[in-house]
């Protein structure tokens, strides 16, 4: 430790000051008085005066507006991340047998990824799935009745999470930059081995990908989350708040009613939902997830 | 014979590819075509086309019914979005540098501070966030926006620029310390010339995220006069109750625009960017 001090440099400081500073004022700060908000009652005119755990007890025991909205949002993530990842890996297999245009298929499936959150294309999606609109225009012309995709409770969930699914451009770029390491030596060897292409995609190309869907995972479940313009664009919870996700209650009891200290609560009820479902992906990882350095030895 | 069957097989890849990829960009065909329908030929046809077309559609959603129209949040949207990225870039490629290159004090710690901001949901700290801007008096500002970025705040972009300094050769750095650069002209003489791909990556990314977002906006953006263009869009969508919807839809068509022209314009940068740091979804 001493004898590396001697090497420091500390104009890297510097550099890495004006993030220090943001980090703090930005992040560390509205981390720490988050949580201390979230034991307060405040609404923003009067000073912030303390309530002890109120806040929690009221949401664990006493606000089914939670109860909808942490049962919608599990399902959404649910439904949303595993389609989308599946989606993702299997045009992502596709595209990286050595076929012509590659590129232009890229193209076409990422584009989406960069327009979904936007409020565009909720509107987008809004006009589609209307009663009397397009889907069903086309659905009907193959003989199929007509569904109300956005005003049915059991169904409009499922439309948003298609907006989401819509959207595994990005995951499935992250699979095909995965899928490109994988060296090619490792199929002639099993080739010559004489193992089936079926032998080798499950022996060498799906254990070589699992960190990458172990990262997509993680990632695409924060996001999903805290999924928020199509459900407030599209259906606004509803209808009969089908689609109040978390972020939408979150919302509402912070920007419509100011009760800051409640939403602060919530948010960290979240935020403890996030890691411990992280943690447990984590902790799974070790059964399903294959590291290189591990086999190598090195 | 395993010719034959290869054969097949990349056919089959090939029509499941397309009939994929047409119902991918199928809306947003349909978005372009409908703003030049009328309004009845919108709804309750399953054609794509329609007899006849409008092009007023764009002129009318444009100048919009209010007192300010897309003109207005389009601008307000640049002034906000133009320096929200270069701020960005100015500081994520500082704060890079200094990771990337140097050894000081408590690094190892910082960084894995810098991964974990990654993983910090952003509805934990927005509360806070608010009360501090309200504090400061930025709400109905874009400094919100625009300060934070300044700060390199997004853990996103400082990653993916210290993978690609890394990349760097160190020669290089040793090299013109010998010429005598000290190590400010090096990251501006030396290696900000070859980060170019980079920094092309980070400042794409922010505008289409800043360009496109919708929750912050409607958090610290109140008064019309001040709204992005995704503020104006869920305005004309909650005002024109069932009149013009051709207009709504021409005005999605012009909010998403900028954002395809960078994307097609710059899509080596976006692809190479996001798949080099492995990153994001």
């Amino acid at each position: 430790m001493s004898l590396k001090k001697r090497n420091y440099q500390y104009v890297g400081l510097l550099y890495v000051l004006p993030w220090v500073v943001g980090l703090l004022v930005f992040q560390f700060y509205p981390f720490l008085s988050s949580f201390y908000y979230s034991f307060t009652d405040f609404n923003m005119v009067s000073a912030p005066t303390f309530v002890g755990l109120d806040n929690y007890k009221k949401i664990l025991t006493d606000d089914p507006g939670f109860l909808q909205a942490l049962k919608v949002t599990t399902i959404y993530v649910l439904m949303a991340v595993p389609v989308k990842l599946a989606f993702a890996l299997f045009i992502a297999l596709i595209l990286s047998a050595k076929l012509r245009g590659i590129n232009f298929f890229r193209t076409m499936y990422y584009l989406p990824s960069i327009l979904g959150g936007s409020v565009a294309i909720s509107v987008l999606w809004r006009f589609l799935f209307m009663k009397d609109g397009v889907v069903n225009g086309m659905t009907g012309a193959l003989g199929l009745p007509a569904v109300d995709w956005l005003g049915d409770p059991d169904i409009a969930l499922y439309t948003l999470g298609m907006l989401s699914v819509w959207q595994f451009g990005s995951s499935m770029v992250l699979f095909l930059a995965g899928l490109k390491q994988i060296p090619g030596d490792l199929y002639e060897a099993g080739a010559i081995d004489g193992a089936s292409k079926t032998r080798l995609f499950f022996t060498i190309t799906v254990p070589l990908l699992t960190p990458i869907v172990l990262f997509n995972l993680i990632m695409q479940m924060v996001n999903a989350f805290q999924e928020f313009t199509g459900a407030f664009v599209i259906t606004n919870g509803g209808p009969m708040k089908s689609t109040y996700l978390y972020a939408l209650k979150l919302y509402e009891e912070a920007f419509t009613f100011f009760k800051m200290g409640y939403a602060s609560a919530l948010s960290w009820v979240l935020f403890v939902i996030i890691m411990i479902v992280t943690a447990v992906i984590f902790k799974s990882s070790t059964y399903w997830v294959h590291y290189e350095d591990g086999g190598k030895g090195k | 014979m395993t010719d034959a069957r290869n054969g097949s097989n990349k056919t089959l890849s090939y029509v499941l590819l397309v009939v994929l990829g047409f119902a991918m960009v199928y809306p947003l065909i349909w978005l372009v075509v409908s703003s030049l329908k009328t309004n009845a030929d919108i709804f309750g046809s399953s054609s794509l086309f329609a007899g006849s077309y409008v092009t007023d559609s764009y002129a009318k959603g444009w100048a919009g019914t209010g007192q300010y129209g897309f003109k207005d949040f389009y601008l307000n949207t640049f002034v906000l979005v133009v320096p929200t990225v270069i701020f960005t870039i100015v500081s994520s490629v500082v704060v890079a540098y200094g990771f990337a290159r140097f050894r000081f004090p408590l690094q190892t710690i910082l960084f894995s501070l810098m991964m974990a901001t990654l993983m910090l949901p952003d509805s934990t700290i927005m509360i806070p966030r608010y009360i501090l801007f309200n504090k400061m008096g930025w709400l109905d500002t874009y400094l919100p926006f625009i300060v934070p970025a300044a700060f390199a705040t997004s853990a996103f972009f400082v990653y993916m620029l210290i993978q690609f300094f890394r990349g760097l050769p160190r020669e290089l750095d040793e090299s013109a310390k010998i010429d005598g650069c000290n190590s400010f002209t090096i990251l501006i003489r030396i290696l900000l010339p070859l980060c170019k791909p980079a920094i092309f990556s980070v400042g794409i990314f922010q505008f289409i995220w800043t360009w496109n977002d919708f929750f912050n906006s409607i958090i610290y953006i109140s008064s019309v006069k001040k709204f992005t263009v995704s503020l104006g869009l869920r305005m004309t969508l909650d005002a024109s109750s069932a009149v013009s919807w051709n207009q709504v839809l021409a005005m999605s068509v012009v909010s998403i625009v900028p954002c395809i022209i960078l994307f097609f314009m710059a899509q080596k940068y976006f692809v190479e960017g996001i798949s080099t740091t492995g990153l994001k979804g």
